[in-house]
């Protein structure tokens, strides 16, 4: 799990990412400004809400964004290549291969009327030369490897003969089959029951030797602390603050951030009457006003929020980074008022 | 299959002495006859016995092949036999036309939804839906045989005769029947293609590196085209079966269609019964091939071994 950060040069580096989808409602601004690097061997987490932008993110890194109706400014740079300017041939060849993705529903990415061991072995050959027989063989082996019971029995069935779990093994398998450098794992859990869920992060991390660097796309809080290194909070297209995986747990500076932790069912607290949760609506992406984007619902808004803060280092660790205008002392004091939030235990 | 064709024969049966002017006795001593004629046939043909014993009697000669018209004496079979190469040549090669066309121009047009060949398809399919057969065929035999003499005027010739003459006289008709099936078989395909599209499994496709081309055949069509299946099978059941009756009469091939188009015109029950059980047969038959074909298709349906 350690990753010397400053040791290694970042594998993919995204700089100053804008996303923006033209629909007869006006420009989306799916993605606005995002930079962040993804090192080697590292589990870097994008969290938060439904519509901030974090699949846009993850599916543009991999292309899967382009439409005539899509536009986009910045880099991505992944091995001396930016897969924003490359051409559909480039992008093709690094997909599945350099990067691989699995998605949030199993019950509806894998093709319902193709056997789970062609469709792996589909991925095998989109990418390396070798024989069916070499590629259903190897399928066996990743079906063995995500944990399939039976895989050489299992490897001839259909999707539809897979339960959901075992569906997103089946992913997983389709995504590692080419050692991709890179894996971005699209909410993997959302769609699935929770001990499923489970189960599935627990393989991620057992897997995580092979795997590479990883960005996993979640909502759940639950599933960063299970596997995370570092994690970016997205709030309406926007990283509002990013960190290590305890920096953002034990010291996180932004409202929203502890808006989502606040509302963590937590084991190691007493139980709440009911789970806090964040009020109001994330905004909308088009025509979003000046400012900062969570002041609507920020319950400590005061007047500079009408301008947008600069996402920068505010506290005394490095490259945690954070969007808000308080300073870090106002923030300790209001995060004990406001029900201990990432405190360690005996913090105050 | 025996159950449906059963009640298809009793309600084509009772349907045909329910519409006036029904009374074949009529028919058969012609309009200006007199009673004592008509009263002498309706004892010959038995049509004084009880309606289930008529039609008892009708069955058994439709099963022993022995249904002969009322009004020109022929054997229904031997116009029947006589009529299916004509209808079949004309149905096969049509559906082979509108399925290839229909299916290139269903995939032309999603893959270039609203750009201009999809614009320009979309127009041709829906004139091509708009214009009765009756009419574009018409329009085909006075422009390109009376005025140019490019086609020969309808009929047909036998393929084993001159396969090359055959075919001769059968493009009008082929592309006749055809461009109404293409137009719909390329709407359908293309809002089928541009859903399927959007299925979570076509970006799983994708994000595997996959070509654009088999994203789009293996992925995209193997799936959109499963119901074009289910309408082709419903299609070239009901057209073999006789359901080509514009295209048949306007072309003259004197196939099923044409045959049922005549019997149904001088209300001739043995023919209209004989030709609609014929009809009904196909259509259960193809109905019946389209749901085999879709356990080889879809995994989803096959029943568990």
């Amino acid at each position: 799990m350690t990753v010397n950060p400053a040791a290694s040069e970042p594998l993919l580096s995204v700089e100053d990412l804008s996303v923006r989808f033209r629909t007869e409602d006006g420009v989306v601004r799916a993605v606005d400004h995002v930079s962040f690097e993804l090192r080697p061997g590292e589990v870097l987490a994008i969290v938060g809400e439904s519509g901030c932008g974090k699949s846009v993110t993850s599916q543009t890194i991999m292309g899967l964004t382009r439409s005539p109706n899509t536009e986009f400014d910045g880099r991505i740079m992944f091995g001396g290549v930016d897969l924003v300017a490359a051409d559909d041939q480039q992008l093709r060849k690094l997909r599945g291969s350099d990067i691989a993705m699995i998605f949030q529903d199993p019950m509806t990415s894998l093709h319902p009327v193709y056997r789970v061991g062609w469709q792996i072995a589909e991925q095998i050959r989109a990418h390396e030369k070798v024989t069916k027989a070499q590629a259903r063989e190897r399928a066996i082996e990743l079906l063995d490897r995500v944990g399939i019971p039976q895989p050489e029995r299992r490897v001839d069935n259909y999707p539809h003969e897979f339960s959901g779990g075992m569906r997103q093994r089946a992913m997983i398998a389709m995504a590692l089959a080419n050692k991709p450098r890179i894996l971005i794992a699209d909410e993997p859990t959302t769609a699935l029951d929770v001990t499923i869920q489970a189960q599935i992060i627990e393989l991620l991390s057992g897997l995580r030797g092979e795997l590479g660097s990883v960005v996993l796309i979640t909502h759940d809080l639950g599933v960063v602390a299970e596997i995370a290194d570092r994690v970016l909070v997205m709030y309406a297209g926007m990283i509002v603050e990013s960190g290590t995986l305890a920096e953002i747990f034990y010291d996180p500076q932004h409202p929203y951030t502890w808006g989502l932790l606040g509302s963590l069912a937590r084991v190691d607290r007493d139980r709440p009457g009911r789970l806090p949760s964040i009020k109001g609506m994330p905004p909308s992406l088009i025509n979003r006003p000046p400012g900062c984007p969570f002041a609507p619902r920020c319950p400590h808004e005061f007047d500079q929020c009408a301008q947008l803060p600069p996402i920068e280092q505010r506290v005394a660790t490095p490259a945690h980074l954070d969007r808000c205008w308080l300073t870090p002392e106002q923030k300790l004091v209001k995060r004990v008022v406001e029900g201990q939030i990432g405190l360690r235990a005996g913090a105050t | 299959m025996v159950f449906v064709l059963w009640a298809i024969s009793v309600i084509t049966f009772v349907i045909f002495y329910l519409i006036p002017g029904g009374d074949p006795a009529l028919r058969i001593a012609g309009r200006n006859s007199n009673e004592t004629v008509r009263a002498q046939i309706r004892e010959d043909y038995g049509f004084n016995d009880s309606k289930p014993v008529q039609y008892f009697r009708l069955m058994k000669k439709t099963i022993k092949g022995e249904l002969v018209s009322y009004s020109d004496r022929t054997n229904v079979r031997e116009r029947l036999i006589q009529g299916i190469p004509r209808t079949a040549s004309l149905v096969v090669g049509a559906a082979i036309i509108w399925l290839f066309f229909g299916i290139l121009f269903g995939v032309i047009s999603a893959v270039n939804a609203g750009r201009l060949p999809d614009r320009v398809l979309t127009m041709l399919g829906i004139v091509g839906i708009s214009l009765p057969i009756f009419w574009i065929g018409e329009l085909m035999l006075y422009f390109l045989t009376y005025k140019v003499s490019w086609f020969p005027p309808g009929d047909y010739t036998e393929l084993s005769k001159d396969p090359v003459q055959w075919a001769y006289h059968l493009l009008l008709p082929w592309t006749a029947l055809s461009i109404l099936f293409i137009g719909f078989y390329s709407r359908l395909l293309r809002s089928n293609v541009l859903d399927t599209i959007n299925e979570d499994y076509v970006r799983t496709a994708r994000a595997k590196g996959l070509s654009p081309r088999r994203v789009l055949v293996r992925h995209v069509l193997r799936n959109a085209l499963i119901p074009i299946v289910t309408l082709f099978g419903l299609d070239f059941g009901a057209a073999f079966g006789g359901g080509a009756i514009l295209t048949e009469k306007v072309f003259n091939l004197n196939g099923v269609g044409q045959y049922v188009a005549d019997s149904v015109g001088s209300l001739d029950l043995p023919p209209i019964l004989g030709t609609t059980l014929y009809g009904a047969f196909f259509i259960i038959l193809f109905s019946a091939l389209v749901d085999i074909t879709y356990a080889f298709i879809d995994p989803r349906i096959r029943l568990n071994a």
